[in-house]
């Protein structure tokens, strides 16, 4: 029996979230450093299976399984492999980046980190489990607490409707999948929720093909897919800033990784049959996402539709069902969270500090807020998919893939290239450079310490990531491979 | 005459010690009537003894593997019963508690009496397999509620609540009885073994028989379109009453329902398995629909969890209607779970009522600035009943399902699915106000909401126990398990 570093991981912020409900609510210096201390240490764990994940072995590794339900096949079981294992450390570091952010939190700060964590636990349960089961679990975990964070600590406009939407939506989705992975239970005949045995259930290709949509499509709303993508640019602007971080950076990311793993692998056939039309949901995706953010005259809601347009991408690499498409995908994920965890948290900083987010009122942050501006430069760049950033090792092998299987997707998809730069671009033209406005002289003040520290923090990741794609890309490879024997050669 | 075999006396322990309770309360009531400081003393008394009968019928009453009949076939000692019966102790404990701090219940001795002879009503219930005792055990339990609803006769409303309830009590028990006497008719027997032997093949008289019963006991758990009752009963009668009845009093009903559709009807399961899917599904949609309406204008919580009440019995049928051992297995386990659950939200509604004197939605404005842990309590409840994780309202409604798509309901499950989805919006809404809403032009500092010792205490239990139902759930669906298996 090894360290059982997993459920360590899954279970510290639950932990932590109950030991602040013990707090008094105003003891928050203290729960504040709880907090903290709790989110660096996942983060620092979370490091360490990173490090030590074996990629010449490749496969599921640091192993546990521990009875839950045996009636019904149903065990708490965790193992990691290369898809999985960048998102156990994107979470950490959204995570920590999170509290970091939300230190000036005053209403509340006790139900505000005890929801977050556990919410986080439910992300990082999600990303773990390796039973079917234990997912759904992990995965309603991950949603309910995020109606809680954006209600109460929302934008008062639009918080009301925007997390009802949110939460409806998403528990649509999962329920859709829920019932879908009942019915493999039974069609199975293996009297398991364990993922590696379900996988070589072999269903019949007639089964995969009724049964895939369902299943895959009700994560993928959570993965923001066209056209189920409504309620996302709605909920990343509603919420508060450490929870559009985690929202986009990290919850999407479930959607799409709880589709891959539970709808392309379990059901392989499906997806060879399915994604030839799943490849146009994802294309709107890319292509209309970043029209639509280009229209936005709100600073987040152009972050917001910037990220179903990226999360497209996703998608994209995952309906090529190619090696590159694959990879890219896997690597984009983790970008993508880091890159869009800094642009919320820019957006939440020039915001907190502005009071406004229209583009049009804004301008000449940089002056005030210089490491702000360069930040959301880098990640901008990121975002374009400039060589030298981690987006073009992403979008890269995205676009390699899709040109290979079918290249005129692959030029309509290139399009949301210049529509990006351009919406981006006139973002930090307007808000960061140019004239500011006289009303703001003064009012300015300088970010925090912590603030700081994250921002640097994503832009090394980021940077070091477009370097050194050696960083990441063999990790990822590994758990690409093992998708592939599943879908059968290639 | 013959002496009584010990494990006859084990096996309706329960019963009789809920016997001995309800006498002990009758003789210290005199005593303890003069004394005012008291009357809390006979809240507490009938708690603990309770909890003490609660806890030998664990230790003592435990069924074998195999039935045993009791008392010539009257009753019968499986894990069914013992499971019922178990939780019944627990919910009257838990209500009695909530009664404790409740004026007017806790004045007199009666309503701790009527409630225990209720319980025991409930405990045969759970155990009756013989038809006459099975009618007999079903009006004992339905008489002293009756009066319980009716209880604050000084309130019109709860006097109104009575009244409706005994006359529709009182019709549909005739229905019921009509029902079994047909039953009667066609086999010439009335326990419930040997009745199967007379529905061994369809006809239309059977199915007419079927008919009938069932809607007594529809009555009884409230099923569409035999709910009319439950809204106008459950906002009248005194609040920890209105628990009682949508928890115990339902899985009574429910405990019979499964007894006498699986030991007499099995044969001729597939003629009536899509009656009750067909009333599942209004059941849970017309339930959760008018909810939903009771949002507007901030209406009455009690009314709101009346009609999700009403739509949670529509989910423990689909359980029902799988009719297998997994099917039965999961309704029971899906029924302990919502004991728990609602329980902890009517005990929040007792509590929060006590000291703000309203049942309105709009009451529960700043709960979680007034009292963050009554807060934190209810969101417990509501996201259990929503069938959201980590709490046993999730596990509860996954298995029902599971149960259902094994046997190909898979209409059924998707039916049940969406559905609780309308759930999820409604019970969001009502922890916004808690969570979101403000006090209008107070602060809430204010005026804090302080929980009495015996509320703290049921609701601290009930959350523990709503968490455990859906964190470490192998004990409690080993328990479904074996009830169920003594079934088939």
């Amino acid at each position: 029996m090894h360290f059982p570093i997993l459920s360590i991981i899954v279970f510290i912020p639950l932990v932590a979230g109950l030991l602040i409900l013990l707090y008094k609510p105003d003891q928050k210096k203290a729960i504040r450093v709880t907090a903290l201390t709790a989110a660096a240490l996942a983060l620092l764990l979370s490091i360490i299976v990173y490090i030590a994940y074996d990629k010449s072995v490749g496969g599921y590794q640091f192993l546990e399984q521990y009875k839950w339900m045996p009636f019904l096949g149903i065990s708490l079981k965790f193992g990691v492999d290369g898809m999985s294992v960048p998102l156990i450390l994107l979470t950490g570091i959204v995570m920590l980046t999170g509290v970091m952010i939300s230190w000036g939190i005053e209403d509340r700060p006790r139900e505000f980190f005890a929801f977050l964590f556990i919410l986080a636990t439910g992300v990082f349960g999600v990303f773990s489990s390796l039973d079917l089961f234990m997912l759904f679990f992990f995965y309603e975990i991950a949603v309910f607490p995020m109606y809680l964070l954006i209600v109460i600590w929302g934008w008062i406009k639009t918080r009301e409707y925007a997390a009802m939407k949110l939460t409806l939506y998403l528990f649509i989705g999962s329920v859709v999948s829920l019932v879908g992975a009942l019915v493999m239970y039974w069609a199975s005949g293996l009297h398991t929720f364990d993922m590696l045995l379900l996988e070589h259930a072999h269903f019949t290709p007639e089964f995969q093909k009724l049964w895939f949509p369902f299943v895959f499509l009700g994560f993928a709303v959570l993965g923001g897919i066209f056209p189920f993508h409504n309620w996302s640019p709605d909920g990343h602007v509603a919420a508060p800033t450490a929870v559009s971080m985690f929202h986009a950076g990290v919850l999407m990311k479930l959607g799409a990784f709880a589709a891959l793993r539970v709808g392309i692998m379990l059901l392989p056939e499906g997806a060879k049959f399915h994604m030839k039309w799943i490849i146009f949901l994802a294309l709107v995706n890319i292509v209309y996402g970043a029209f639509i953010a280009m229209v936005q005259t709100d600073f987040k809601y152009v972050i917001g539709f910037s990220s179903v347009s990226h999360m497209g991408l996703v998608m994209m690499g995952f309906a090529t069902l190619t090696p590159e498409g694959l990879t890219g995908a896997g690597v984009q994920m983790f970008s993508h969270g880091v890159m869009t965890a800094l642009f919320f948290a820019a957006v939440g900083m020039v915001y907190d500090r502005a009071h406004t987010r229209e583009i049009s009122e804004l301008g000449g942050m940089i002056k005030f807020l210089p490491l702000v501006a360069i930040g959301f430069i880098i990640a901008s760049l990121v975002s374009m998919g400039m060589p030298g950033f981690s987006g073009f090792v992403a979008e890269f092998p995205i676009y390699m893939g899709l040109w290979k299987t079918r290249w005129l997707i692959a030029v309509i998809a290139a399009i949301s290239i210049v529509v990006t730069a351009a919406y981006i671009l006139l973002v930090v033209h307007r808000v960061f450079f140019g004239y500011m406005p006289t009303k703001f002289e003064g009012h300015i003040g300088p970010i925090n310490n912590l603030d700081k520290m994250a921002l640097v923090l994503w832009c090394v990741i980021m940077i070091g990531l477009g370097l050194f794609p050696s960083l990441m890309v063999p990790w990822v490879q590994t758990g690409v491979q093992h998708v592939l024997a599943l879908l059968g050669g290639a | 005459m013959s002496a009584i075999a010990p494990t006859t006396i084990l096996a309706i322990l329960p019963e009789i010690l809920l016997l001995v309770l309800g006498i002990l309360v009758l003789i210290v009531d005199p005593f303890w009537k003069k004394d005012e400081s008291r009357r809390a003393g006979l809240g507490w008394l009938t708690a603990g003894g309770l909890l003490v009968i609660f806890a030998a019928s664990i230790f003592l009453a435990r069924p074998g593997s195999e039935p045993q009949p009791v008392l010539g076939g009257m009753l019968r000692h499986d894990w069914l019963a013992f499971a019922f019966k178990i939780f019944f102790l627990f919910a009257a404990a838990v209500t009695v508690l909530f009664f404790v701090d409740t004026e007017q219940l806790n004045r007199h001795a009666e309503s701790y009496l009527l409630l225990l002879a209720a319980t025991l009503g409930m405990c045969l219930m759970a155990s009756a397999a013989d038809l006459v005792m099975l009618f007999l055990a079903i009006e004992t339990t339905s008489i002293p509620l009756y009066i319980l609803a009716g209880f604050l006769t000084q309130d019109e409303k709860s006097a109104e609540s009575g009244f409706k309830y005994m006359l529709f009590g009182a019709m549909t028990s005739a229905v019921l009885l009509y029902g079994l006497s047909l039953a009667y008719g066609f086999s010439g027997k009335t326990d419930l073994l040997e009745l199967s032997a007379s529905f061994a093949s369809f006809s239309p008289l059977a199915l007419g028989t079927i008919f009938l019963i069932l809607v007594g006991l529809a009555f009884k758990v409230s099923l569409f379109p035999f709910h009319f009752w439950a809204p106008d009963v459950y906002e009248g009668a005194p609040t920890p009453v209105t628990g009682f009845l949508s928890t115990a009093s339902k899985a009574a009903g429910f405990a019979v329902l499964m007894r006498l559709f699986t030991t007499a009807f099995p044969a001729i399961s597939k003629n009536w398995t899509w009656i009750l899917a067909i009333l599942a599904t209004l059941t849970m949609t017309v339930g959760n629909l008018i909810a939903l309406a009771q949002l507007k204008d901030e209406g009455n919580i009690k009314r709101l969890l009346a009609y999700s009440s009403i739509a949670h019995a529509g989910y423990a049928m689909i359980g029902v209607v799988a009719f297998s051992e997994m099917g039965i297995a999961s309704a029971v386990f899906y029924l302990i779970a919502y004991l728990l659950t609602n329980l902890a939200a009517f005990g929040i509604v007792i509590a929060l009522s006590r000291v703000v004197g309203s049942d309105s939605i709009a009451a529960y404005k700043g709960l979680s600035r007034r009292n963050p842990t009554l807060a934190l309590m209810m969101l417990v409840a509501f996201l259990s009943l929503s069938g959201m994780p980590p709490f046993g309202g999730f596990v509860a409604k996954v298995f029902v399902f599971t149960a259902a798509i094994e046997k190909g309901w898979i209409w059924l499950a998707v039916v049940g699915v969406l559905n609780s989805i309308i759930g999820l919006y409604y019970y969001l809404t009502v922890l916004k106000y808690i969570y979101l809403y403000r006090m209008e032009g107070e602060n809430e500092e204010l005026h804090p909401v302080p929980l009495t010792r015996p509320y703290a205490l049921a609701l601290a239990v009930l959350t523990i126990g709503v968490i455990m139902t859906g964190v470490i759930v192998a004990p409690w669906v080993r328990l479904a398990m074996n009830a169920a298996s003594g079934l088939f």
